[in-house]
């Protein structure tokens, strides 16, 4: 046995402590939810060989191999290694970046979140912050990633336009419309823009794509669903490239570094020293 | 408005989602090629969801018509996969 067992350094590499003395549930650096089959039988192997030939799926899209004894950590991480599995993090860092199926391969997706959660993972993953730091990915306002529970949650969207000479007045769109936007007058669509929610149903259904749709991301901050729940807020409006959304979420993740205490969570920042001057850093970021 | 000609009806009110669509879906496989298809269907989600999973399926929507009742009749022309 180790004489001293650095629980820290432990946690940021995934290794989350057991009741079972001298025993960590590793955790597996996962993202956007997917795997590969090859890394899944690295996975089965090493979960066998070390642990108790389970494992278990995190609520945010991890995998964890619980029973793995302290003395095999180094076997463990380089068997995984190998097999093109890495470890993944707890802590006060940047953790685990979740995502639907998204545009790629769902018929309701706006965005490609697989796409989006990479990017985000390669920016961000294992950043150290002062305290843990989550972003979530969703394809569409069906929200199965349930975006505002995310410090920084990303949700796909649509900024619709009509085209009346396109339309053949079906009307279908007026009745996918969950948002009671859109109505027929005179076999055409009236459309209350400020109604709109950028779901993208219209352009989805319309059969002669009288509607047209450009994606977007609508960011929501300082999402937490654990002791304390709050439902993360929108600060500006869709938007429409990666290079806008990347500077939103840097100006987001920058002000939280500066103003958040040792173990807050970035909405009980927001709540401390007030929104007002963080509002205004994401709108400049907006802006550019 | 129902001016439409078709040449079949299918009633998809006594189904909930997902059988909805899979009923209008076995109905419309029955057509031939260019043939219209009356697909009565109820309000709220069917309405909602049914209509643009027919067009994800390739077919050529070219109505859909409030019968006042709950109701809503959505008209479709068959397409045939190119294959």
């Amino acid at each position: 046995m180790a004489e001293k067992i650095d629980y820290g350094s432990l946690k940021k590499g995934g290794f989350m402590r057991q009741k079972q003395k001298g025993y960590f549930s590793l955790r597996l650096a996962v993202v956007g939810g997917q795997m590969t089959g090859e890394q899944l039988l690295t996975v089965s192997k090493v979960a066998e060989k070390y642990g108790h030939g389970y494992v278990h799926m995190t609520s945010r899209q991890g995998i964890e191999i619980p029973f793995i004894n302290f003395n095999d950590i180094e076997e463990v991480k380089a068997e995984l290694l190998a097999g093109g599995v890495k470890t993944g993090v707890c802590g006060p860092r940047v953790r685990t970046v979740t995502a639907c199926q998204g545009a790629a391969v769902c018929p309701s997706g706006c965005i490609d979140t697989e796409d989006i959660a990479q990017k985000i993972n390669d920016r961000y993953f294992g950043r150290e912050l002062p305290h843990k730091f989550k972003f979530g990915c969703t394809g569409c306002q069906n929200n199965c990633l349930k975006t505002e529970e995310n410090d920084v949650g990303i949700k796909g969207g649509m900024t619709v336009t009509y085209d009346s000479e396109a339309c053949i007045g079906c009307s279908v769109c007026t009745k996918a419309c969950r948002e009671g936007a859109l109505s027929m007058e005179n076999g055409k669509v009236v459309f209350e823009e400020s109604k709109c929610n950028h779901c993208g149903r219209c352009v989805k259904s319309c059969p002669v794509d009288a509607w047209k749709g450009e994606p977007g991301y609508i960011v929501s901050f300082g999402g937490t669903f654990g002791n304390f729940v709050y439902k993360g807020e929108e600060v500006v409006p869709i938007i429409g490239d990666e290079e806008t959304l990347f500077r939103v979420t840097d100006a987001a993740i920058e002000w939280f570094a500066e103003n958040a205490n040792p173990s807050e969570r970035f909405r009980k920042t927001l709540m401390r020293v007030g929104d007002e001057e963080f509002k205004e850093k994401i709108k400049a970021a907006f802006e550019g | 408005m129902s001016d439409i000609h078709f040449d079949e009806t299918v009633d998809i009110t006594d189904k909930v989602c997902p059988l909805t669509f899979v009923k209008a879906k076995a109905a419309i496989e029955e057509l031939d090629e260019g043939q219209v298809i009356a697909i009565r269907m109820n309000d709220g989600e069917p309405v909602q969801n049914v209509p643009r999973s027919i067009k994800e399926e390739g077919h050529k929507i070219l109505k859909l018509v409030d019968n006042g009742d709950e109701t809503y009749t959505l008209y479709v022309e068959k397409v045939e996969d190119e294959e």
